[in-house]
């Protein structure tokens, strides 16, 4: 009952970005293509947060962010006519802001640091059978107000910002941006085995800020 | 085959868990990780807050594009169309 709640009052915003954009992209693409200055503002107003978000964890500074993301709706612009639609437009249109950001001479492309490989939750937590000794705190139920109030999107914000920085692009793709597993792997260029772990880790994390944060009330 | 009757610890439970939410799991390991879930009701909420965890991350605001940004990128597209023709 209390995730319908939540669900209801935190996901609508979720619901409405990540619905049908395939088609809606389709559609303001073929008017793009066809010279409507509409479908590039519409374009823009879809997929920018998305890519400032994204082009903020790849480049050092929130200027260097927005000069990616120029230059990758100027390669967007230029590369319109190549885009064969064999992939979805927001996955090219990210895959190119990957490859601006990567070329910039800021960041090198890294090879995957899949990460520490130590456990997600803290090995003391469990006896030596395995079983929990310090069992997750109940939180979700008795911090609902908490969990709907403002401040935990500063938390959570913050827990997200701490993740490496493969970490943090897998989790903001996948449950901020709403991308499919797929679609990351060809955003990342990375494989399906290391999206998992990376998510795996990265959401593991953002689960124990919030049990630090709402734990033990 | 044996392993696939040994149960399943709260503390390998954990590290399974986005490959459940995933379906990357085997069958075989699929059942495990739910007949674990059915005896363990601490294994049972930490699932629920990773659920919840992924349904907050998923709440977290876009950050609104500035005016100044907008328009730089609308004038953007008017030199392109202008240097197309």
């Amino acid at each position: 009952m209390y995730l319908g709640l939540i669900a209801a009052i935190v996901l609508p915003r979720r619901v409405r970005r990540g619905s049908a954009p395939a088609d809606a992209d389709g559609e303001l693409v073929a008017r793009l293509r066809a010279g409507e200055e509409d479908a590039f503002v519409a374009l823009v107003a879809r997929h920018n947060a998305s890519m400032l978000r994204l082009a903020s964890s790849l480049v050092p500074s929130r200027t260097l962010a927005e000069e990616v993301v120029q230059d990758t709706w100027v390669g967007v612009l230029r590369g319109l006519d190549g885009f064969a639609e064999r992939s979805s437009f927001r996955t090219w249109l990210l895959r190119i802001l990957v490859n601006r950001a990567t070329t910039t001479g800021v960041r090198e492309r890294r090879t995957i640091a899949v990460g520490d490989a130590g456990p997600v939750v803290d090995r003391a937590r469990f006896d030596a059978s395995g079983a929990w000794m310090s069992p997750p705190q109940h939180w979700v139920e008795e911090s609902e107000e908490r969990l709907l109030a403002q401040g935990l999107a500063g938390e959570l914000n913050a827990a997200l910002a701490a993740l490496p920085d493969r970490q943090r692009e897998v989790v903001m793709l996948r449950d901020v941006d709403g991308l499919s597993g797929q679609e990351v792997c060809a955003v990342l260029d990375i494989s399906d085995a290391n999206q998992r772990v990376l998510l795996h880790r990265g959401r593991s994390q953002l689960r124990q800020a919030l049990e630090d944060e709402l734990g033990g009330v | 085959m044996f392993w696939n009757q040994k149960e399943l610890a709260c503390q390998e439970m954990v590290e399974l868990v986005t490959d459940y939410l995933e379906g990357a799991l085997s069958r075989a390991q699929r059942r495990r990780f739910e007949a674990h879930l059915a005896g363990c009701e601490n294994c049972t909420e930490y699932l629920r807050q990773m659920r919840v965890t992924i349904r907050a991350t998923g709440s977290l605001a876009a950050e609104d594009m500035t005016a100044q940004m907008r328009e730089e990128l609308t004038e953007l597209y008017r030199r392109w169309r202008a240097e197309e023709e």
